[in-house]
This record gives structure tokens, C-alpha cells and sequence, in this order.
């Protein structure tokens, strides 16, 4: 039962990388002068919009959550406008944290909001998708030994290691290179795509490395 | 500067653009100008009180040569030059909002002294330029005026200086350049091109040029002044210049002359060479200037000849040639050389440093975890031996280093008694090192017999703690992060705060239903109930509210405070945004507008008016809770009395008094304040006492302290610039919110606490507008309520005014620990946890420091940050005695 579950955790996170590696490449084809640093914002909306749909692909498809009870179509259709408000939200509130973290307040504030997005992106998406939206459940799996399968634990380790990714990106600005990558918030957001791709390797290994000593309550 | 630009572009003269080496303060570069020498880092902190100069200069030689020299205007030459005017005024320039007077003052004798003309060399120092820079920066409408002002001054000075030169048979040299220049801000002090770049006109009826003879200004160096004026009056080089002649101001003369100065230069030089560098043979510079010698001999014997002027002239120049690329070799190699490292004596300090160090790292586990005393083991015969035969080493290395080497070395030139003490103490520490390190491996291996240690799990927010200050000292190697300091700062507290966020969150919503991960954690086989501190905060605070407080206690976190709970760290990262826009520091961003100088430019003086009030009103709001109630009359009258002084130096005004011309110095609002300041700190320390006397009487104590704190908040309102006071206001606010909403409900143990304290500090210690750069030390706070320069009080109420930051925070934890009665030794412990953390990062970049004394930005980046470490390693060693005292009394009681 684990070993099939892993497997699967592993083929969709190597899907999200794929899609990650598909927006650096596809849009070259069809747009002129497209390149990450230079077109940085065109590639933000690309890869946020690829992540997502993948995502959404992968929850109709693979449904971890079984739980989930049929419904009704109205139901469904509250649930998704639920979804895209809690999305919305997430979006804005980070982007007060990175103002708050020091973010021009006016100028640059489009490339601010595609940041919070992008990062909503590798962070609350999934978490619409697995647990739907429901804060109760948001809370159980971030605190302490609180998950309850594989995927929530996955869940808990890519989005940890997206935030530190765009916490460790911050870190150069400051240095006097000179680097296009440098600039507000180009770092940050590289630091958070290499934060989520390493924490989608890392979870199911280290999954796998761990697999006897985890003990779920539920399963 | 309509007549300067003529002068340059048309008239007879030279320009240069000169380049000041930093530190780019007044007082080293004199020294440059006059010396030719390269003053140091050193050299800023006697900025302020500076001691007669003793090396060799051209005044001095021109003293001695029977010259008359005549000074007006900045103090400090006076200073540095005792004796050697017949004629002077200084003016000081400690009074940086006045930028009239002082030059009026130099102005005021100039018609005299040009018609007079009984004196060889007038020096003229005029400050308002420098002035008007500080106050109001280099875009204020001021600057044209008084530019023009400096531009019919220099008319006045060259027209009387060729209606005099009719009568002499000599050129006059009017020699017209700045002592440093001025950055984005206004300020100076920092390399920066601006600040670097100074102007430099020679201007003499000698330099006369035939139309259409454009000369574009060159790059020198600002050392090359005093060659270039001991060569043009026919005065010694002094001794200690780098500089080089300025080739174009004799390019006018004779070959003969001009071979004849260029020789003088490199001899000069080269015997500088000598005495610096054992191996000054094999120096390039040197082995040129041997040629050109040689090459200047021949050519003085064909010029004996007096062979036909062509083959002459060829071989003259090509001496001339020969000798110019010496003097840049030798002049090069010599600055270069110049800064050599007294590597013995940096060995010696960094090996103490290192030994405190890790006496302090060892005792961590002891101090930390058995909540003991320091107790540092000493006395055993294998040690004293130790100790002695350490000390009989250390003299012999002392005396071989000392006898071998040549260059002169600060630990050698100490007495003996010194010397040997130093000697002491290092090997008493490395015996104390060593003992505690064996104590610690044979209790290790007793206590790896019987495991007592509970296996403590590290909540994020001691990972946090340790990875911050972790990556803060690593950050200190690279320059870009020294110069940005601020920026570690500011990112480290706002981590902090979202990490205090996210454990009220689920303090509060994990709180109410926390038996499930308590039992989880049971079941995975953790002991809950030996957690001495910070094991998963939820149970933790549950298990203590159980154990400890009553159940109503608990109850008192629902409602309201549970949601100001939950606000408080956006409160207070709202408040450090805010607070971050205020100043902008650094280099990279500072000169980003910010409203700190909106509020200071002269249109805004209502707006800061109003914000200074609401400021000050903040501040007593927040005060006076603990204070008895005379010194809240007290704090009241006193904060009444700082916004008195800031009204009568015209930086606010009041209301029923919109325009006041009169501006003062404000001496005695300032010592009015004074006064409360004193009675303040009087009371507190009286409380103090009394509550050691009397013992068991808790709430005095705590009352003390907070009034020690009170009084200190009020000197820094006093010493604050106007603009600067929100930040008085916000640490305040901070500092209520985080007792109130954080440490109190969730119950943090008193390292964190300390650490969180030293944090902010540190944040607010740039919050201020300070930098790791000279020029952002607000010296203003030094001067006031000061009549004149009165050097003791001046430094310490600069260097509070500098470090009022850290110093409030301190101030706040003493008081903080002492009225929470929850364990015995937490003020020891939290004394222990500041002494360590703030000599993590002062030890390691002294080795930074150390290793990287070859790097490009040593001067101008790595020094001062240096000079900061010190001075707050002082500040910390001040905070400690406080802590230990405050200990001592606690001790007595029980």
C-alpha cells in the first residue's frame, strides 16, 4: 500500500517539476526575446499559470484525498469560488508581508504582487487542492506532528522549503555584483521556484528513506 | 562661481581634481594637506579633541625657515599647529546650524591682512560650505549663495594679490582647494566619489598661458599638496610625504630647476623608502630614481659643457621623464607600504579576545542548563604549572619579537609592567580555557554513565536565533554586508516577528484542544514533563498554566487579549516598516528619499513640529505607568523641556509663536533637562538602595529600574534629533507590546528573551539613521546644552546619543527580568546570554579583520565598522557591570 502511494507521490512532484521546466522552454518558442531574467514578469504569469494547471490536473486525476464526499454541483461551484478567494487573499497578504519586509510600497509594486503570487502559487494552490478550503485543516497539518498521510507530509515539506527558498533569495540583494538576477524580486522569486522544485525532490525520498518510522493516526 | 570659472578656464592657472583618501574627515585631512602624509582610522576619533601634530609639516617648516604665517577660520589648525601663527582666529565648528557667523569671522580680517602685507603665507579655512552640507545637504538653495559669496572672496583675495605683486619681485600662489567633499546625504566621512573628489586651483601670475591653451584638470592625489608648496617655497619636503611635485606648476621653469625640484622629491622619497622597507633596494621606485640620478649627473655635466641646446634639450627630457615614473613608482610604493601591519601586537589582542571567547562557549552548557553560577576552576599544582611555564614562553616570544624587528611595533613600545600584565592575563585565561575544557570531558563522561540530560527538542524559534546570529557573523566577512548591516538587521527582526506570530497562532488556536499532539508526542516517545524549556510551547504553556497559575489565569488570554495577542507581531512589524523609512542608511540605498528628510527640510517645520509633540506625548504615556509619581512630574516637565530646546535651536516651533527668528543655543533648556534627567536616575538609584536595605520589599526594586529606564528614555529624547524621536516613541511601543502580548502570555525563557532584546537593539541602533560609516555619527549630541567643547561629557552623551538604541533595550531587560519573579538566576543567566552574544560577532571579525587586512575596502569599510565594534564592546562591558550589580543586590536579598 505505502510503496504504490510513494511511487505516485513521486510521479505527480516529477510532473510539477516537468511543468516548471516546460515554462522555461515552451513560451521561448512562441514569443520572441523571452528569456527568464529579461522577460521576468511574462515568465512569473507563465509559470504560475502552468503550476496551477498541472496541480488542478493532477488533484482531478489522482483525487489522494478520498474522503471527500460526492456532492452536489452547486456545492462544487462554492467551493471552487472559495478556492480563488482563499488564493486571492493568500496573494495579498503576501504581499503586505514582503512590504512589511521592506518592499517598495508604490513603485515595482506589479512585480511585488506577481511574487505573492508565484509564491501562492507553490504554496496555497496545493493546499486548496489537497485539503480544500478549510483553515482547520490548514492548521492540523502545520503544526507540529499534526499530519495525517504521505501527501500531507509532502505538502508540509514543499511548502516549508518554497518560504525558505524566498527567504534565502532575499539574501543577495544587498551585494554589490551587480548581477541582473540581483534585482527586487527576481532573486526572491528564483530562491522560491529552487526552494519548491528541491522540496518536491526531497519529500518523497526522504519519505521513502523514513517510511518505518512513520506512523500515521489515520492509515 | 563665475570668476573661479574664469580663473580656471582662461586665467594663470593650474587645476587638479584631488583625491582624499577616506576617512574624508576635516582633522586627517589637514593633516594630508600639510604633512603629506596618510593619517588613519585613528585619526577620526581625534577628530573631535585633536592633539598638537608632531610629525613634520610645510607649516612647520616654514616656521623654522622665518616665514610668518597668518590663520582664520576652523579651530582645529589652531589646535594642530600651536605656536606657529603669529596671527590667528579660529572659529569652531562644533555649532554646525551656523553657517554665517563662522564665516564672517574669517571674512571680517581679510581687508586688513591684504593691505598689511607683512606676513608670507595666509591660511583661510572657510566652513559654512561644510555647514550648510550637514544641515541641509548638497541640493539646498543655501549652497549657490554661498557659493557666490566664496567666488567674490577669491576675486578680492587674487585682485589684491596682483595689485601687490607690481611691487615684489616673486609670484604670489594662491592655492584654492577643499579638504574633502560632500556626499549625497551632505555628509562626509565615507569614500564615495563625491566625498573623495575635491577641487584644487593653483593660481599664480607664474602660470600665465597663451590663448587657446586648454588645460584639462588632471587626477592627483591630495598628499601631492604639500610637496608641491614646500617646492614652491623654497622649503624642505616634509618628511613623512608620499606626495609628488605637481609637474605642470614648474613646467614654466628652466630645465635645470625643473630637474633640480624633481630631484629634491625622489631623494625625499626615497629616503622615506629606506627607513619604511628593510628591502628598499629591490624596490622598482628605487632602482629608477638610481638610474635618473645617474641620468641627471650627465646631463648637468653636458650642460657645464654647454654643448649645442638640442642634445641637451633631448636628454633632458628624457631625465625628466625618467625621474616623473620614479616619483610615481616611489610614491605609489611608499602609500602603499605605508599602511604596514603591527602584526605582533594584532596577534596578542586577537589571541585574549579568542580566549575569553571560548571561555564563555565552554561555560555555555554550565550556565545555560544547570542554571548554576560561573564558577571557573582553578588552583590545581598541573595548572600552575601550566601557568607559569605558558608565561615564560609568552616573555620569550615577547622579547625575541621585540629585539628582531624593525619596524616599530605598539605592544613592544608598552612598559614592561604592561606588557607583562597582558602577558598574565592571556595565560591565565588559556590555563582557564584548558581546565574548564578537562572539567568538561571527565563530566561528560560521568554523565554519559547516568543520562540526566533531558533530550530537549529545539522550537523554531531557538533555530531561528541560532541560524540568525549564525548568518550574521558569516555576513560580516563580505563588505556589501557591512555597509548594509542595516538590512541583516531589519530582516532578522522581521523574521522574528513572523516567527513569534506563527507560535501565538497556535498558542491560541492550537491552545484549546491541545491533547491531541501532546499525546502524539508521548506516543513517539518524547518525555514531556522533563522539558525544561521550550518543548512544544502549546503543551508547555499548558502544563504551566496547570502547574503554576491558577485557572483563571488561563482564562485571562480569551477575549480581547487573546486577539491582541494575535496582532501584536503586525503591529510591531507595521511599526519597524514605518520606522525603516524613516532613515535610509547604508550606501547602496541611501539615497532613496525618505521622510526623514522630508521632515527636516525648512518647508515641513509644522508637520515636525506636530510629530516631535505627538512623539514626546507617546513617550510619557508609555513611561510614566511605572514611575512614582514625582518623577512622573518629573519625566513630564522634563519631556516639556526637550521640546523647549528643540524650539529655541529653531528645529520646531510653537504655535503661538509661528515664525521666531531668535535662535539660541538652547544652554539652559538643555540643562533644565538635565536637571530631571539627574533626579530621575537620582531616585531611581535611591529606590534601589532602599529596596537592598530593606529587603524583600520586590516592588521597589522593580520600581528603580524602570526609573533608571525613564531617565535614560529622557536623555535620549533630549540628545535625539527632532525627526528621530517617533523612534523613541516606537521602541517604547515595542517594547509595551512585546511585555504585555508575547513574553508574558507565552511564557519565553530568559535567553530568548535576551537575545530578542540585543536583536531589536540592534535594529534600533540603525532604525536611529546610524550606519557602519563614520559620517552618520550624529556629533550635534555631544554639544548639547554645552556652551563650548568640554571633551568628557561631549564623547559620552555622543556616544549615548550613538548607542541609545542598544543601551534602551538593555535598560528594558533588566528591568523586564527583575519584575518577572519567575526564576532565581534568570538576570545572571540573561547577563551571561548578552555578554555572548554580542562578542560572537565583535571576536570573529577582529579575526575577519585580521585575515582580510589586504582587502581593497580595509579602510573604507572594514575600519570603521571596527571603531563601532569597539565603542559597543564598551557599551556591552557597561551593560554587564549594570547586569551584575543588579545580580549582586538579588543576591543579598536571598
Amino acid at each position: 500500500m505505502k510503496d504504490t502511494d510513494i511511487k505516485r507521490l513521486l510521479y505527480t512532484h516529477l510532473l510539477c517539476i516537468f511543468s516548471i521546466i516546460l515554462s522555461v522552454f515552451i513560451p521561448s518558442l512562441f514569443l520572441e526575446n523571452f528569456s527568464i531574467l529579461e522577460t521576468h514578469l511574462t515568465w512569473l504569469c507563465i509559470c504560475s499559470g502552468f503550476v496551477t494547471a498541472v496541480n488542478l490536473v493532477l488533484y482531478l486525476a489522482v483525487k489522494p484525498n478520498t474522503s471527500s464526499k460526492r456532492s452536489s454541483l452547486s456545492h462544487k461551484v462554492t467551493r471552487f469560488l472559495k478556492c480563488c478567494i482563499y488564493f486571492l487573499m493568500s496573494c495579498f497578504s503576501f504581499h503586505v508581508i514582503f512590504v512589511l519586509y521592506g518592499a517598495p510600497l508604490i513603485e515595482l509594486a506589479l512585480e511585488t504582487f506577481l511574487f505573492a503570487v508565484i509564491l501562492s502559487t507553490f504554496t496555497t494552490v496545493p493546499c486548496l487542492c489537497l485539503l480544500g478550503p478549510n483553515l482547520k485543516a490548514w492548521l492540523r497539518v502545520f503544526s507540529r506532528n499534526g499530519v495525517s498521510s504521505i501527501w500531507e507530509n509532502s505538502l508540509q515539506m514543499t511548502t516549508i522549503s518554497s518560504f525558505v527558498g524566498a527567504w534565502l533569495g532575499a539574501l543577495p540583494i544587498p551585494l554589490d555584483w551587480e548581477r541582473p538576477w540581483q534585482v527586487w524580486p527576481i532573486s526572491c522569486t528564483l530562491g522560491a521556484t529552487f526552494g519548491y522544485v528541491a522540496g518536491l525532490v526531497i519529500s518523497p525520498l526522504w519519505i521513502y528513506w523514513n517510511r518505518k518510522q512513520l506512523t500515521y493516526k489515520n492509515n | 562661481m563665475p570668476y573661479t570659472t574664469y580663473l580656471v578656464e582662461k586665467g594663470a592657472s593650474h587645476s587638479f581634481v584631488a583625491e582624499a583618501k577616506p576617512p574624508t574627515v576635516t582633522m586627517p585631512r589637514i593633516k594630508a594637506l600639510m604633512t603629506g602624509s596618510l593619517p588613519g582610522f585613528v585619526d577620526v576619533v581625534r577628530n573631535l579633541n585633536s592633539p598638537a601634530l608632531l610629525e613634520d609639516s610645510v607649516i612647520r617648516q616654514a616656521k623654522t625657515a622665518g616665514k610668518r604665517i597668518i590663520f582664520y577660520g576652523d579651530e582645529t589648525w589652531v589646535k594642530l599647529f600651536p605656536k606657529h601663527f603669529v596671527e590667528y582666529d579660529g572659529t569652531t565648528s562644533f555649532f554646525v546650524s551656523d553657517y554665517t557667523e563662522v564665516d564672517n569671522n574669517v571674512t571680517r580680517h581679510l581687508d586688513k591682512v591684504l593691505k598689511r602685507g607683512d606676513w608670507d603665507m595666509l591660511i583661510l579655512h572657510y566652513l559654512g560650505l561644510d555647514h550648510i552640507g550637514h544641515i541641509s545637504g548638497p541640493n539646498s538653495p543655501l549652497i549657490g549663495h554661498k557659493l557666490s559669496e566664496m567666488d567674490s572672496v577669491l576675486m578680492k583675495i587674487h585682485t589684491s594679490l596682483q595689485s601687490k605683486e607690481r611691487e615684489t619681485p616673486l609670484p604670489n600662489l594662491l592655492v584654492l582647494c577643499g579638504d574633502h567633499g560632500m556626499s549625497e546625504t551632505g555628509s562626509h566621512g565615507a569614500s564615495s566619489m563625491e566625498e573623495v573628489n575635491t577641487p584644487l586651483i593653483l593660481i599664480s601670475s607664474a602660470f600665465e598661458r597663451k590663448p587657446g591653451d586648454i588645460r584639462h584638470p588632471k587626477h592627483v592625489q591630495q598628499t601631492d599638496v604639500a610637496a608641491t608648496l614646500a617646492i614652491a617655497l623654497g622649503l624642505p619636503i616634509p618628511k613623512d610625504s608620499v606626495g609628488s611635485l605637481l609637474f605642470p606648476v614648474v613646467e614654466g621653469r628652466p630645465m635645470r630647476e625643473q630637474l633640480r625640484f624633481l630631484h629634491l622629491n625622489t631623494v625625499q622619497l626615497s629616503k622615506l623608502l629606506q627607513e619604511n622597507v628593510p628591502s628598499y633596494e629591490k624596490d622598482p621606485g628605487f632602482e629608477q630614481f638610481k638610474m635618473s640620478e645617474r641620468l641627471h649627473g650627465n646631463w648637468i655635466r653636458l650642460y657645464l659643457e654647454e654643448k649645442h641646446s638640442e642634445v641637451l634639450f633631448n636628454l633632458g627630457s628624457k631625465v625628466l621623464r625618467q625621474y616623473l615614473a620614479a616619483l610615481k613608482t616611489l610614491s605609489l610604493s611608499l602609500s602603499t607600504q605605508v599602511a604596514q601591519y603591527d602584526m605582533y601586537s594584532m596577534m596578542v589582542g586577537t589571541v585574549v579576545v579568542l580566549e575569553v571567547l571560548t571561555l564563555l562557549l565552554l561555560s555555555v552548557p554550565q550556565a545555560l542548563h544547570r542554571k548554576a553560577e560561573l564558577e571557573v576552576p582553578l588552583s590545581s599544582p598541573g595548572f600552575s604549572l601550566l601557568f607559569y611555564l605558558v608565561i615564560l614562553v609568552l616573555s620569550a616570544v615577547h622579547v625575541i619579537v621585540c629585539t628582531s624587528a624593525e619596524s616599530s611595533c605598539y605592544f613592544c613600545g608598552l612598559s614592561w609592567l604592561a606588557a607583562g600584565g597582558v602577558m598574565v592575563l592571556a595565560s591565565a585565561l588559556l590555563c582557564v580555557v584548558v581546565s574548564v575544557l578537562t572539567n568538561m570531558l571527565v563530566g561528560g563522561n560521568a554523565s554519559r554513565k547516568n543520562p540526566v540530560h533531558p533530550s530537549s527538542r529545539w522550537s523554531e524559534l531557538d533555530l531561528l536565533i541560532l541560524l540568525g546570529t549564525a548568518g550574521h557573523v558569516l555576513s560580516l566577512g563580505a563588505s556589501s554586508f557591512v555597509e548594509e548591516e542595516h538590512q541583516t538587521w531589519y530582516f532578522l527582526v522581521n523574521t522574528l516577528c513572523l516567527a513569534l506570530s506563527q507560535e501565538t497562532y497556535r498558542n491560541c488556536f492550537l491552545g484549546d484542544d491541545s491533547e491531541p499532539p501532546c499525546g502524539l508526542r508521548v506516543e513517539q516517545g518524547l518525555d514531556g514533563a522533563t522539558a525544561a524549556w521550550q518543548d512544544g510551547p502549546a503543551c508547555d504553556a499548558l502544563e504551566r498554566d496547570k502547574g503554576h497559575r491558577s485557572p483563571s489565569a488561563s482564562q485571562g488570554l480569551r477575549g480581547h487579549e487573546k486577539w491582541m495577542v494575535l496582532a501584536s507581531p503586525w503591529l510591531i512589524l507595521a511599526c519597524c516598516r514605518l520606522l525603516r523609512s524613516l532613515n535610509q542608511t547604508g550606501v547602496q540605498w541611501a539615497h532613496r528619499p525618505d521622510l526623514g528628510h522630508w521632515l527636516t527640510s525648512s518647508d515641513h517645520k509644522a508637520e515636525l513640529s506636530v510629530l516631535a509633540a505627538i512623539s514626546l506625548l507617546v513617550v510619557f504615556v508609555l513611561v510614566q505607568r511605572g514611575c512614582s509619581s514625582v518623577s512622573k512630574a518629573a519625566l513630564a516637565l522634563g519631556l516639556l523641556g526637550v521640546y523647549c530646546y528643540r524650539a529655541a535651536i529653531g528645529s520646531v516651533r510653537f504655535p503661538w509663536r509661528p515664525d521666531s527668528k531668535d535662535i539660541s543655543k538652547g544652554i539652559i533648556e538643555a540643562r533644565f533637562v538635565y536637571v530631571f534627567v539627574l533626579g530621575i536616575l537620582f531616585t531611581g538609584t535611591k529606590d534601589l538602595l532602599k529596596s537592598q536595605v530593606i529587603a524583600t520589599d520586590f516592588q521597589l526594586k522593580t520600581v528603580g529600574l524602570w526609573e533608571i529606564h525613564s531617565g535614560l528614555v529622557l536623555l535620549a529624547a533630549l540628545l535625539f534629533r527632532p525627526h528621530n524621536l517617533p523612534v523613541l516613541a516606537f521602541s517604547l511601543l515595542i517594547q509595551t507590546l512585546m511585555t504585555k502580548f508575547i513574553w508574558k502570555p507565552l511564557r519565553h525563557d530568559a535567553a530568548e528573551i535576551t537575545v530578542m532584546h540585543y536583536w531589536f537593539g540592534q535594529a534600533f541602533f540603525y532604525f536611529q539613521g546610524n550606519s557602519n560609516n563614520i559620517a552618520t555619527v550624529d556629533i550635534s549630541a555631544g554639544f548639547v546644552g554645552l556652551d563650548t567643547y568640554v571633551e568628557i561629557p561631549a564623547v559620552l552623551l555622543t556616544a549615548f546619543g550613538t548607542y541609545a538604541g542598544p543601551v534602551l533595550w538593555a535598560s528594558h531587560l533588566v528591568h523586564f527580568l527583575s519584575s518577572e519573579t519567575r526564576s532565581s538566576s534568570a538576570l545572571s543567566h540573561a547577563c551571561f546570554c548578552y555578554a555572548l552574544i554580542c562578542s560572537i560577532p565583535v571576536s570573529t571579525y577582529i579575526v575577519l579583520v585580521t585575515s582580510l587586512r589586504y582587502h581593497l575596502f580595509i579602510w573604507s569599510v572594514f575600519s570603521p565598522k571596527l571603531l563601532y565594534e569597539g565603542m559597543h564592546l564598551l557599551i556591552t562591558a557597561a551593560v554587564c557591570v549594570f547586569f551584575t550589580a543588579m545580580d549582586q543586590t538579588r543576591l543579598t536579598q536571598s
